[in-house]
């Protein structure tokens, strides 16, 4: 019984990394493991010991905390800015442990910018954002063979139209797994 | 009487059609001058397709310097010297008048011979005839224009010039981008490149025959070259990181580029033939947009070494850069005038817009010429008179003009997005 407990948290977290190609959602990654959390309680709640569910759950939630991180794909920047935001910091931290426990994956990071300023400065913005997150990634403990940063500038952006709203979409750097 | 000999230019095969680019007068105040292009007599049995007088009405009034003479308006349609009655013309304010005629000629081809008149001197101011193949019979029709312009205004025409530019249609998730050519008129568009990835940067060749672009496969970049006539397609340069914004010296012989292997983006000459390259910037800042000036001795690019992007200036063989510009928020993405005096730019004014502006070399003098927000992709025609850009209309980007003297502004629409304008070099 414990061991099956064990095996369908593996399988949870699994079924989370998996989902990590999909485009970066925060809310919707939180939903998800709520729904996740209640299935498994349901399943798995009886005849196991406190102590023992304890430790399980305490192990299951650094890992789902860092599966629901790397949910998120996306690092946005400010306006002509290629600084890391603090508030990206924890995404980071948990792709840059994922790289460093699996020295197989690699990443390409796709920088971007909105449509202001002129089309090749922004390929070198672009790809000054993504330098940025590749050396906070380095960091943190990824390995250079697991990076490579390329830049479309602002010739795709997430979302068309003009204005603040649109154009903080499109100044990004995305992470996509190979 | 001097006679000219036009080539047809050679054009890829089995193209499908595309929108042409609409051409309309947006802005700009001139007191047209009145012409009166008479429709050419045909002396053949056969009709032709090709309405000649409508054409270079149609060029001329795109200028925004020449209004035609409505052709239902006119009284006689005269297409000899002597059978013109000035005083007629005179009474209608006609200024110039053209009349002209089409015949076989003896090897099978053309014959377009017309006459200019100057009606209030009563006398020839133009006088040619250009044999042509029936398919020639639109180009002729531009040179008669060229001709007429020059006569006029003291520039060349650019009516029988092409226009390079780049369309991107579809959703986000999937976007085509195809590289085009165009007459400058808008007409026969024809599609040189198409990718999934987006195409960026085409220049052309000083003599009209390459293009060379950007075009990426999986985000890597690579600076392609692809001759226009036949549509064969190099690839130059894929270094790791970015490939881009290539310029050709006026010799043709070398690109200036922008490549980022060694670290940032920097600037390098490329020798075409070999393949060789040399850094001429070396700045942990972007260096990017470099552009030769006409006469080769000097490079200008795009550079936030001073914090945002300004436009700097160094010898082509490589030195201390020069900055040139000061004025606005920043300037970006300079190229040189034909005769080297001005430089078209991107300039972005204290409220954030980003407008087309001719910074003048000797004075310093800078000339905001659009209005924004978003006006992008400056260089001038061959002739200097107009700088072609890309803005922001209600449809999605859109090419524009700006006269550098007279600040007429023409539009040239399409559906869909249509940006980075090239304006060819002339007909050699």
């Amino acid at each position: 019984m414990k061991n099956q407990f064990g095996i369908w948290i593996m399988a949870a977290a699994i079924a989370l990394a998996g989902c990590s190609s999909t485009p970066d959602q925060p809310e919707d990654a939180g939903a998800y493991d709520q729904d996740n959390m209640g299935q498994s309680g349901g399943l798995n709640g009886q005849g196991i010991d406190d102590r023992e569910l304890g430790q399980a759950n305490s192990l299951s939630q650094a890992e789902q905390r860092d599966a629901a991180l790397r949910q998120q794909l996306t690092v946005y920047f400010d306006y002509d800015s290629s600084q890391i935001r603090a508030d990206f910091l924890p995404v980071l931290d948990a792709h840059a442990r994922y790289l460093r426990d699996n020295p197989g994956a690699r990443i390409r990071l796709e920088g971007h910018t909105d449509e202001r300023g002129t089309r090749e400065y922004n390929i070198a913005l672009g790809e000054r954002r993504g330098e940025a997150v590749r050396r906070a990634l380095l960091l943190r403990g990824a390995a250079r063979a697991q990076l490579l940063v390329v830049s479309y500038g602002e010739e795709q952006p997430a979302v068309l139209g003009a204005g603040e709203t649109a154009w903080a979409k499109n100044r990004r750097v995305v992470m996509v797994y190979q | 009487m001097m006679s000219r000999i036009l080539i047809p230019v050679l054009w890829l095969l089995c193209a499908p059609a595309f929108a042409n680019l609409e051409i309309t007068i947006t802005g700009g105040q001139v007191e047209p001058v009145s012409v009166g292009i008479v429709p050419f007599q045909i002396e053949a049995l056969e009709n032709l397709d090709t309405d000649v007088a409508r054409i270079v009405e149609t060029d001329l009034k795109s200028s925004g310097l020449f209004a035609p003479f409505p052709r239902e308006d006119m009284i006689a349609q005269p297409s000899r010297t002597e059978d013109v009655r000035y005083e007629n013309w005179r009474a209608l304010g006609v200024e110039h008048l053209v009349v002209g005629s089409i015949r076989r000629g003896s090897m099978g081809n053309w014959l377009v011979e017309f006459r200019m008149l100057d009606v209030f001197r009563g006398t020839e101011s133009l006088a040619y005839e250009i044999p042509v193949s029936a398919s020639g019979l639109r180009y002729a029709s531009h040179q008669i224009s060229d001709l007429i312009y020059q006569k006029l205004t003291g520039h060349r025409g650019v009516f029988n010039t092409r226009i390079a530019y780049v369309t991107a249609e579809g959703t986000v998730e999937n976007r085509t981008y195809k590289l085009m050519i165009a007459d400058a008129d808008g007409y026969d568009p024809r599609q040189l490149v198409s990718s999934r990835e987006p195409i960026m940067s085409p220049a052309w060749s000083p003599d009209g025959r390459q293009m060379a672009f950007v075009a990426f496969d999986k985000g890597q970049s690579a600076i392609y070259l692809q001759t226009v006539s036949t549509g064969v397609v190099r690839k130059l340069t894929n270094f790791r990181g970015i490939n881009g914004a290539p310029s050709f010296s006026p010799d043709g012989r070398k690109l200036v580029i922008t490549l980022s292997h060694e670290g940032n983006p920097e600037i390098y000459e490329l020798e075409i033939a070999s393949g060789n390259t040399r850094r001429l910037t070396n700045d942990p800042a972007i260096d990017t947009e470099p552009s030769y000036s006409p006469d080769g001795q000097y490079i200008v690019f795009t550079s936030d070494r001073a914090g945002r992007p300004q436009i700097y200036r160094i010898p082509s063989s490589g030195g201390e850069p020069k900055r040139l510009t000061f004025e606005g928020r920043s300037n970006a993405r300079a190229t040189y005038s034909p005769d080297g005096r001005f430089l078209s730019l991107v300039h972005q004014s204290d409220d954030g817009g980003f407008r087309v502006a001719a910074l003048e070399l000797k004075t310093n003098d800078l000339r905001v010429l659009s209005d924004g927000p978003l006006d992008e992709s400056p260089s001038f025609a061959p002739n200097g008179v107009v700088i072609i850009y890309s803005t922001k209309g209600s449809r999605g980007a859109e090419l524009a003009t700006v006269a550098i003297d007279t600040g007429i502004q023409q539009g040239l629409t399409q559906p869909g997005d249509v940006r980075e304008p090239a304006w060819s070099p002339f007909n050699k």
